[in-house]
């Protein structure tokens, strides 16, 4: 009987990795977690370009994209990945980030438009938690 | 907060190929929205015209790796694409991780080909309803070919073969004695064997097994289609050509000799059983829910046997599942 709504609901989220930043150990270990929390999490692998990974996103029709950075380059990546996504009427897509990213910059990417920057020591089950409401407060789609 | 268009809406724009359209049509198909169904069954009158195939074979033979270096053959030769990969999902968590993209990062950006990644969500044999419904969708997006690739199967798990029109084992060298080869199952499915990672030494004794075994078991006779053993190395970017040329045989091979007809019956049966076993089991989790409980403790209690509470629930069934489906 557990197949109750088994389908329903499943929270989608790519985990991306995007340029020359070839640490992926972090955005492994989170994509482990949301599993265990019972979402479908597509992964990229490493060294995509934002067309890709936007590309990728649409077909995939996540919930949540979450782009992991630890190069330092986050303040050219995520502007061109709202570019793409907008470009592609998908600007409706939950935009999250995660790594290392001063504290100013992060003020700067949430008027940019990003949903939800989660640094490096946050615990896996706040980013959880965070998916989760992120989702809800977006409503059905 | 967000506008919700309607799936009928989305269908239209499927048949104009409309990768956002496909796209949500497929989030919906799987996530068993009703109110998606009118607008695949809309959809349905417009498939049937993507050759569908099946990738399989055991986990890490390459099948994500071969179905990357397949697609940039389509595409050399002008046809477009749609991938269907599936993964498993956890028994535990029901979550999955859809890792087959890594492997197919060079195909994206191409607007001939689209890859969707879906978990099982513990059926049997790999291939879930939704995963059939995405396949019409791309069929009906108006992509020459649709491949499956199955997660990597065992010795038993062949639903592909119900599901696709050709059916690609992929066998990795290495991987077992003569005696696998033996065994009933995967071997059995194949329309097409191929031998990945030919570049490697022991490669050739996979291969040569193999057609071992497939001479055996051949049946002799004009119009048979002798199944063909490809190797392929995506080191050495060989023998994906050949592979595509091999397909491209089988389809005219069913055309020619008739198959296709029995071959469709054959997907179109088992479309059908899975969506009834799905309804079936909706309905024991939803609407009988205090009577599956009661029968159960009489099951337990060797007060009644399996056999028979299954066929009272079946029975109770039949008054509600028109009301809900």
């Amino acid at each position: 009987m557990q197949n109750k709504d088994k389908n329903a609901n499943v929270i989608r989220v790519m985990l991306a990795k995007i340029g020359l930043d070839g640490h992926d150990r972090g955005i492994k270990v989170v994509a482990r977690a949301l599993r265990d929390a019972g979402m479908d999490v597509v992964y990229t692998g490493l060294h995509r370009t934002p067309e890709e990974v936007v590309d990728a996103a649409v077909q995939e029709d996540v919930d949540i994209l979450g782009i992991s950075l630890l190069s330092g380059a986050h303040m050219h990546i995520f502007p061109k990945v709202l570019e793409l996504l907008k470009a592609r009427e998908a600007d409706d897509m939950i935009i999250a980030g995660g790594g290392v990213i001063p504290d100013d910059d992060v003020e700067e990417l949430y008027l940019m438009g990003v949903h939800k920057i989660l640094l490096q020591d946050t615990p896996p089950q706040e980013i959880i938690d965070s998916f989760r409401q992120l989702v809800a407060d977006r409503g059905a789609r | 907060m967000t506008n919700r268009i309607s799936s009928m809406k989305l269908a239209e724009r499927v048949q104009e190929g409309h990768v956002r359209a496909i796209a949500r049509l497929i989030t919906r198909v799987e996530s068993g929205d009703p109110e998606v169904r009118q607008a695949m069954a809309q959809l349905y009158k417009c498939t049937g015209r993507a050759h569908v195939v099946g990738i399989t074979g055991v986990p890490g033979a390459g099948k994500s790796t071969l179905v990357t270096q397949l697609v940039l053959e389509y595409r050399a030769s002008g046809r477009t694409v749609g991938v269907v990969a599936i993964d498993p999902s956890s028994p535990f968590s029901g979550g999955a991780i859809l890792g087959d993209r890594i492997r197919m990062g060079e195909l994206v950006s191409d607007p001939g080909v689209f890859i969707r990644s879906m978990a099982t969500r513990g059926t049997l044999g790999g291939l879930a309803r939704p995963a059939l419904d995405a396949v019409d969708l791309l069929d009906a997006g108006g992509f020459d070919v649709v491949l499956i690739e199955t997660v990597g199967v065992g010795q038993d798990e062949v639903d592909i073969v119900r599901a696709a029109h050709t059916t690609v084992v992929v066998n990795a060298p290495g991987l077992g004695d003569d005696i696998q080869a033996i065994k009933a199952g995967v071997l059995e499915i194949a329309d097409i064997h191929v031998v990945s990672k030919a570049d490697r030494p022991d490669s050739n004794k996979t291969i040569q097994e193999l057609k071992a075994m497939l001479m055996m078991s051949l049946e002799p006779g004009e119009g048979v289609w002798r199944v063909p053993v490809v190797p392929t190395s995506s080191e050495k970017h060989a023998g994906f050509g050949e592979l595509m040329a091999a397909i491209d045989l089988h389809a005219e091979h069913l055309e020619r000799s008739g198959e296709i007809t029995e071959r469709r019956r054959q997907i179109a049966l088992t479309r059908v059983v899975k969506v009834a076993e799905e309804i079936v089991r909706d309905n024991f989790a939803r609407d009988s829910r205090s009577q599956t409980e009661e029968l159960l403790e009489k099951v337990t209690q060797r007060q009644l046997d399996p056999h028979g509470a299954a066929v009272t629930l079946l029975k109770a069934m039949k008054e509600t599942i028109h009301e809900s489906h």
